[in-house]
This record gives structure tokens, sequence and C-alpha cells, in this order.
């Protein structure tokens, strides 16, 4: 099994690189290092945070990574599972699991609707449709109040104990709520990292490579655009619902465009298309805003002085040099 | 009841054009940009706003009206050069998205340096007192500053108009959008071009915020919406197309302004809507080509 994996890429074959083993195993220790992160965080909140918004970028990624579309609107999905979600809690008083999965439908469903326009579009276009679609999400979402809350946002998703196969989980316990949320982003990942190496992956790869060869190859590049839209929609939703369980209300800024552009910047933060970046560039950009809002409160400022930054010396971003480097 | 309806609705329809008018002067700049530099300037609702609050700074220490006409435009204009210059040129040949990100980025510092100077709450702003008033168009009184708009953007399109069309710096521009390295073998410095296409451009932007400041106040975040609004012009109108942003901007003014009288509710909503339909129906865009989508 090695030795075919060694003669089929003779260029990777230096013996067990670091970033080779990283690759192999990368679910595994996406999983070992969340299950080990909440004791070196100074509190728990911020690696609660850091875990979502992870997951938020894990999904985005998918799109912008990996497919190689620019989406400027994934704050409608990641919005749209947080309500469904939280919906689902404060009007329908469904329990939780079924909640977390009302929130991956709607990421699912949205992603589908904007997908479908957005798709007919290509290039830099998709960028300026995702955004102004998200903006419509966020102009829908404001102006039904009895169903969302409207400006004061949804509230009351009070979520104390999960009930566990007769196992009953006190969920304001700020460790064992880290790890009931760990448990799903764990799970995301490794859903992930085996749709990333199936068949699928590598189809989603060659489009954003070669458009044009991929569909002369017989792959029907429209719907793998889409498909991979959507999947993305459901990994958003996912770190919505569990948002919304995090936070105990659904603020209507979660559909803002700023909301979007923060997980432009995480992924890009991280290292866009690597598996490791979104997870990283979350956790850097939520310690830094942490530890520079204890000093001033224009931190948009920095903010957008980093990704300046980035853009300009760092395109790879932080995950991507280091691989770019473990390759050499 | 009916001859009432009929003057409300054409007033309401003169009120829509106003309102289209700033569409059309910030998605001409933006269109502009992008045909010449395939730049897609995110910063560009920050210029506008930024040429809002110039307006303002210009008023408070003594200016008036009249000069921030012309010293905005001059102002965004030479910051646009800047910026051009300084951080959008080393990303040419690097990619499309990244001119795009690192002026998402530029707009979050823009925004956050106004809050810094000027404070997070907004301003309103003073109407001209030779504009205030209203006069009759026929139809009823229509405030004569929105009247005031429409005919400064109207003279702004003209003038672009006859850069583009009628002097030999024009026709290198044009050529340029069409095929930059020809005209770079030709002997005609491109980049220079495109230095001088990105300033007129954010030129633009802040003057359409300049003249749209007395109709809604100014507030750092106003840019923000504007962008997205702009984005659907554009992509209604096809983008690069400089009479595709004049129709569509004025078509979105129209738009909201209907919608928001006969379902307020909706005058939001209602303009992505219309992005909607022309997106199924002819996704370039009413004037865009086709090339120019991938």
């Amino acid at each position: 099994m090695t030795e075919t994996a060694q003669s089929i890429k003779p260029h990777r074959a230096t013996t067990g690189s670091w970033y080779e083993f990283a690759t192999r195993h990368r679910a595994s220790i996406a999983a070992a290092v969340i299950l080990i992160f909440p004791l070196v965080m100074p509190f728990t909140a911020l690696a609660v945070n850091i875990l979502i918004y992870g997951l938020y970028a894990l999904g985005f990624n998918l799109v912008f990574g990996y497919l190689g579309l620019l989406s400027f609107g994934h704050a409608a999905l990641f919005g749209t599972g947080a309500y469904l979600c939280g919906i689902a809690i404060v009007h329908f008083g469904w329990p939780w699991y079924a909640a977390i999965a009302a929130g991956v439908a709607g990421g699912l469903l949205m992603a589908l609707l904007i997908g479908v326009l957005a798709i007919r579009t290509r290039g830099i276009y998709f960028a300026m449709v995702t955004m102004a679609l998200s903006q419509c999400v966020y102009y829908l979402f404001y102006q039904a109040v009895d169903l969302t809350g409207g400006e004061n946002g949804l509230r009351g998703i009070n979520v104390r104990t999960i009930d566990l196969f007769g196992l009953r989980i006190d969920f304001i316990n700020p460790m064992i709520r880290y790890y009931v949320i760990a448990a799903f982003v764990i799970a995301a990942f490794f859903v992930m990292s085996r749709i990333l190496a199936s068949p699928f992956g590598a189809v989603v790869e060659a489009v954003r490579e070669n458009g044009v060869r991929a569909r002369a190859s017989g792959y029907d590049v429209t719907l793998t655009r889409l498909l991979t839209f959507i999947l993305s929609g459901g990994f958003c939703g996912l770190a919505g619902a569990l948002q919304a369980l995090h936070l105990s209300i659904v603020p209507i800024e979660i559909l803002h465009y700023e909301t979007s552009g923060l997980v432009v910047m995480i992924a890009l933060l991280g290292g866009m298309g690597t598996f490791f970046g979104p997870m990283i560039g979350a956790a850097v950009f939520l310690v830094l805003e942490n530890i520079v809002s204890v000093w001033t409160v224009h931190w948009q400022l920095i903010v957008g002085a980093i990704f300046i930054a980035c853009v300009l010396f760092f395109p790879a971003g932080i995950w991507g040099t280091l691989i770019a480097r473990g390759r050499r | 009841m009916a001859g009432l309806s009929f003057d409300l609705i054409a007033l309401q329809l003169f009120a829509g054009l106003a309102l289209g008018a700033i569409y059309v002067l910030f998605a001409i700049g933006l269109s502009l940009i992008f045909g010449m530099l395939t730049v897609v300037n995110f910063a560009h609702g920050a210029f506008y706003m930024v040429g809002a609050y110039v307006g303002l700074y210009l008023i408070s220490i003594g200016g008036n009206f009249w000069i921030c006409l012309v010293a905005v435009p001059i102002v965004i204009g030479l910051f646009g050069l800047a910026v051009e210059r300084v951080l959008i040129r080393p990303l040419y040949g690097r990619g499309i998205d990244y001119p795009l990100l690192l002026t998402f980025g530029l707009s979050y510092v823009m925004v956050e340096c106004v809050r810094i100077a000027f404070g997070k709450t907004g301003y309103p702003f003073d109407t001209p007192d030779v504009l205030q008033g209203a006069v009759d168009i026929g139809v009823g009184y229509f405030p004569l500053y929105r009247l005031f708009v429409i005919g400064a953007t109207a003279v702004v399109l003209l003038a672009l108009w006859l850069f583009l069309e009628k002097t030999s710096y024009g026709l290198i521009i044009r050529a340029g959008a069409r095929d930059p390295q020809i005209v770079r073998v030709l002997g005609v410095d491109v980049s220079r071009v495109w230095l001088i296409v990105f300033g007129i451009g954010t030129a633009i932007a802040g003057f359409a915020g300049l003249l749209a400041a007395p109709l809604q106040g100014v507030i750092p975040e106003m840019g923000g919406t504007i962008l997205a609004e702009a984005f659907v012009v554009t992509v209604v109108g096809g983008m690069g197309s400089i009479g595709g942003a004049v129709l569509a901007g004025l078509l979105v003014g129209v738009v909201v302004s209907m919608t928001s009288l006969f379902a307020p509710e909706m005058a939001k909503v209602s303009i992505f809507a219309l992005m909607a339909i022309v997106l199924i129906v002819r996704p370039q865009g009413f004037f865009g080509r086709a090339g120019l989508m991938s």
C-alpha cells in the first residue's frame, strides 16, 4: 500500500515527512487537537467560539479553497442554520438534536436556493451575486419579526440539559458544552476528510484547476459546483446551529455581510484550500481579537490591516506557508 | 382618486430616478474600474462614504456645498490614485480574487478610520439653502435638491462620455479595456492608464457620496448597503458596460421607490428579486459581454 503510494507520488516520498503524516491522518489529528484544545486556552468560551468559527470556515473553504469560487454570501448559510435551529427550539419546542438537524437542513436548503442562482455566473460575478443574495436573506429574516425577533434577534434558546440515551448532561457547564460541540465538529472533520478523499472530491479540485478540461473529461461542471456549494451549506448550517445553542440567542448581525467577510478572512489567514487552514485561521483570528480588544476598541482597523498584509505578502496563509516548507 | 394616484405614481417615479442617479454614479465607477482593470473594488462603498465625510468636514471648516462639489472628487480621486499605486498595482497578474480581497480589507480600515475621526454615530447633512424647497414639475411639487441630483448626474455622465469618446486619452482607455497587451505593444504605458481610471472611478464614487449625503445623512456604514445594491445594478446592467450601468441604475432606483409606494415592506427585497429574474433569464445582464462572465 505504502509502496504503491510512493511509486505514484515519488516526489512526496521523502522518508515520512511531517507533512505526509499530517495529510494521511488529518481527521484524527484534528480530533486529537480539538480534544486537548480547551486545556491550553485561557477560557473555554473562546475555545467554543474557535470551534464554531473553525467549522464555519471549514465549510466555506470547501467552496473557496477546493472549488475555487469566492463566495461573499456564506453568512446566509451560517445564519439560516442558526435561525432554523433557534426557531425549532423556541417556537416548536423541538429537542436539541432535532433542532441541530433543522439547522443543517436550513443550511443545505439555503445553499441550494442561492447556489442555483449564483452558479449561473462564474468568476468575479460569483462574489457579487452571493453577497447580494445574502443581503436579501438578511432583509427577509429582519422583516419576519414574528418568527425571528427582527432587530432584537431571536431570544430564549435555552438548552440547559441534553438528553443522550437516557443520560442527562448539564449543558451549562462550559467544559461539557465544549465537548458536546466538539463531538459535532470532529464528526464534521471526518465527513469533510472523507468527501475530499472521495472521487467526488477529486472532481471538485479538477473543476477548480481547469473547468474546461474537467467538462471535456465528461464531468458535469455546473452540477459539481452546485453540489459542492450545497455541501458547504450543510457544514455552515451545522456551525450556525451550534452557534445558536452556544449563544442561546441568534443576533440579526449573524446574517450581516461582515459575517461573510469574516469567514473569508479566517480562511485566507489560515490558508485556503488546506485541510487545517480554517481551524488554524479561526484560532489565530479569535485569539488575536481577544488580545487586541483589551487595549483598543478599534479592532476592525487591525483586522483590515492584517487582511491587506495577508493578501499582499502572505497569500498562502499560515498553514499554506508551512505546507510549502514541509514539501520542500 | 384615479388622477391623484397617477400624480403620486409620477412623483414617485421621479423620486426613483433621483435615487437611481446615485446608483448610476456609484455603478459606473465600479463598472469603469472593472472594465479596465478587472478589479472588483469592494472598497467602492468606503470611497463613497469618505466622500460624504470629506464634504461634511469641508463645510464644518467654513466651506460651502459648491466648493465641496469640486473639492470632494479631487480629494477622493487623489486618494484613489494612491491606493491603486501602492496597494493594487502589486496584485496585477495574481488572479482576479486578490484585488477584491485587498479592497475588502481596505474598506474595513477606511470605515474604522472614519469612526475614529468622526465617531460611530451619523450626522445630518444640510441641503444647501439655494436647493431647498420644491418646484412644480407638472404632476406635483418635487424637492428641488432631488432634481439637482438628477441634473448633476447627467452632467457627470455627459462629461465622462465626452472624455471617453471624443478625446485621444479616452480612445486609449477604450482600447486598453479591449486589449491591454496590444495597447502596450503600441507604446502606451498601460499601468498609467489603469492608475488614472481607478482615480476617475473613485472620484465619481466620492462625488456620489456627497450627492447622497443631504438625502440620507452620513454614517460610517453608509457604503456597505449601497455596495450590495450596486452589485445588483452591475449584474442587471452587465459588468463593464457603462450604458448598462446607467439603464440598470435608473431601473433599480425606480423599482425601489415603486415598491416602497405599493409594498413598503418589500422595498429592500424587490431589487434582489429583480436580480434573480435577470440571472435566470439573461445571466450576463442587459449589455454584458458573455466573455466577461468566466
